[in-house]
This record gives C-alpha cells, sequence and structure tokens, in this order.
C-alpha cells in the first residue's frame, strides 16, 4: 500500500507547487525599494515646463506616485479609475510622466481627463530608473517621511484600491496625526 | 507608370525595415571600443525585466536600451562594474541579476539542487542493499557442482588443445 501512497504523495506536492506557480505573475517582481526613501528627484512639471515638481515637496503628506505615459495601453484601462479614486479626495495622486513626448502627453490628459494633482515629466527615463520603474502603470504610496510603503505594478484596480492602498493610507494618516 | 507602382510600394515595404533599424542604431555614442565591450560582457549578465528570459545584452526593448546607456554613463564616471551592479540590485532587486547573489533567500535556488542529488543517491543505495539482502545466496546443489565442474574441464581441455 505504502508503495502506491509514495509516489501519489509525491505526485500531489509537485501539483500544488506547480498551481501555485500558475497563479503567479512573473511579471510582478518585488521591488527592493519598499520601505525605503524614495528616490530624490527634481524634474519639470508636465503642464509648466518653466515649474519643477521634487519628491521633497511632500514631505509631511501621504501621497501616490502613479508612472504613466501616452503610449502605455495599461494606463488607458487604469485612468478612468484612477480619476475616480482622485474624485475621492482619499489621497492625493501625483504622476510621473515616463518617456512620454510632451504632447502627447498633455493631448492625452485633455482627450481623457487629468487625475493629477500635477505630472513630472521624466522624458528620458532617469528618474524611472531611480524607482525601479520596468513597465507602466506602476503605482508607489509614499508616506509623510519620503518612505516608500507599498508598490503596485500593472493597473490598480478597485479592488487593490479598497484592500492596500485606502488602509494604508488611513493607517498613514492616523500615525502622521498622532505624531 | 501604373503598372510599376506595386512593385514601388513592395520594394519601399523591403527597404522600410532596414531604414528604421538604422535610425534605432545611431541612438548611443559609441566612442570606445574597450567601453562597449565591458558593456557587452557586464550586460550579458543582467536581465531585461521587459522580456524577462533576454539578457540586457539581446534585448531591444526601450528600457534595456536605458539602462544600457546608464552603464555607459556609469561606466565613463569610473565606476566598478561592482558598483554598477549594486545600483540596479537596489532598484531592480536581485531579479536582475542571471546568476543570484548566495544570501539565505537564495539557498534553496543555489543548494536546492544539490540537496535533492544527495537524497536521490541515498534513496537508490538503500533501494540496493534491500535488495542485496533480499536475494539469497544458495549454495550450489551437488547436481549444479557437477555439471560447473565438467563445463571448466571441458574448457580448460580445449585451451591446452
Amino acid at each position: 500500500m505504502l508503495r502506491y501512497l509514495i509516489p501519489l504523495g509525491l505526485f500531489l506536492v509537485l501539483v500544488v507547487f506547480l498551481a501555485i506557480g500558475l497563479g503567479r505573475d512573473p511579471h510582478e517582481v518585488p521591488s527592493p525599494l519598499i520601505n525605503k526613501a524614495a528616490p530624490t528627484f527634481r524634474l519639470p512639471q508636465l503642464n509648466d515646463p518653466s515649474k519643477t515638481f521634487s519628491a521633497e515637496d511632500m514631505r509631511g503628506k501621504v501621497w501616490v506616485l502613479n508612472v504613466w505615459a501616452s503610449w502605455c495601453v495599461s494606463c488607458r484601462d487604469e485612468h478612468p479609475l484612477l480619476i475616480e479614486y482622485a474624485k475621492s479626495g482619499a489621497v492625493p495622486i501625483y504622476g510621473l510622466n515616463w518617456k512620454d513626448k510632451r504632447e502627447d502627453a498633455l493631448g492625452w490628459l485633455n482627450e481623457l481627463g487629468d487625475p493629477y494633482v500635477l505630472s513630472a515629466a521624466d522624458l528620458e527615463g532617469r528618474v524611472a530608473i531611480d524607482y525601479g520603474v520596468y513597465g507602466a502603470p506602476e503605482t508607489y504610496l509614499i508616506d509623510q517621511n519620503g518612505v516608500i510603503r507599498y508598490k503596485h505594478i500593472g493597473p490598480v484596480t478597485p479592488d487593490v484600491w479598497k484592500d492596500k492602498f485606502l488602509p494604508m493610507v488611513q493607517e498613514l494618516n492616523r500615525a502622521g496625526a498622532a505624531r | 507608370m501604373k503598372r510599376s507602382l506595386p512593385l514601388m510600394l513592395l520594394l519601399l515595404c523591403l527597404v522600410a525595415p532596414f531604414t528604421s533599424a538604422q535610425v534605432r542604431r545611431e541612438r548611443p555614442v559609441i566612442d570606445d571600443p574597450a567601453l562597449e565591450q565591458r558593456l557587452q560582457k557586464l550586460s550579458q549578465e543582467l536581465r531585461c525585466l521587459v522580456c524577462q528570459n533576454e539578457t540586457l545584452a539581446d534585448s531591444r526593448a526601450d528600457l534595456a536600451e536605458d539602462l544600457r546607456d546608464e552603464i555607459r554613463e556609469q561606466m565613463k564616471a569610473g565606476k566598478s562594474d561592482k558598483e554598477i551592479i549594486a545600483f540596479l540590485t537596489q532598484r531592480y532587486g536581485q531579479f536582475i541579476l542571471y546568476r543570484p547573489q548566495v544570501t539565505p533567500t537564495t539557498y534553496l535556488l543555489w543548494f536546492g539542487p544539490f540537496v535533492l542529488l544527495l537524497a536521490g543517491l541515498a534513496v537508490l543505495f538503500r533501494y540496493i542493499k534491500q535488495r542485496r539482502d533480499l536475494i539469497p545466496e544458495l549454495p550450489l546443489t551437488a547436481e549444479e557442482r557437477r555439471r560447473a565442474e565438467e563445463m571448466l574441464r571441458a574448457r580448460s581441455r580445449k585451451e591446452t588443445a
């Protein structure tokens, strides 16, 4: 009896491992930047290149940085959701316009609406490298001390927003208010 | 004239890929062959994160090009390969390395196969030993002994002849 149970057991273990493997998205590479200071940058603003935006400007606030581009197909899917999240006023959403052409990016926002408080223009993609961006959209949650608390790769679905971002934002705001 | 139009279009289609390839290739400024070689060698150790089974050296993804530019610039600034790898792993994690470093999280990856090999050998040896114990060594019967001796005799006769 045992003779047959051992291979069967091994087979079941293999099946479990394969099932877990199938359920994972190999494109989601865990970021080493979680709980580390958000890389500093100073970039021209998309709407007004004479003004700049820096991560330092956001000290003391909980905020979301969303990496997007007009050439990015998934960003288009994500866009109406972002507009909704921005309208709710739960947390300010800033954009990092990644390797885009200014006129394309502005046209995109004109056409689809602008959920961002403002977008920083990373036309050469240097800042994106500092943030370990490898495919838009990517979304970072940054706390009052400029520490990256969470990163989501791919469109922020309503589930992710409700289950991950909002609870963390609330907790961070509460912790910030207590201090 | 009208008949040559399709031919012209065909020619255009054939030529078009070459022109765009040339435009792309113009991008990096290659002025130092030794540095390019170093870049080539280092980027073969690095994974392109967009097309994950390609090295940074082989990939034509936009991000791979940006990363190669970044590495090129850091090399020009006198950074060592180790420093550049540290720069990249800080941002993209160990996943960017084709040969991950030996750390507690990668022990299983590095030593797992050897552990499996040893376990397999242990099972094999135990199995062989068990089987050997299962087969009893029976002494020859009188009839078998007589036949064996006859065969041996016949053989030695043949050899002396």
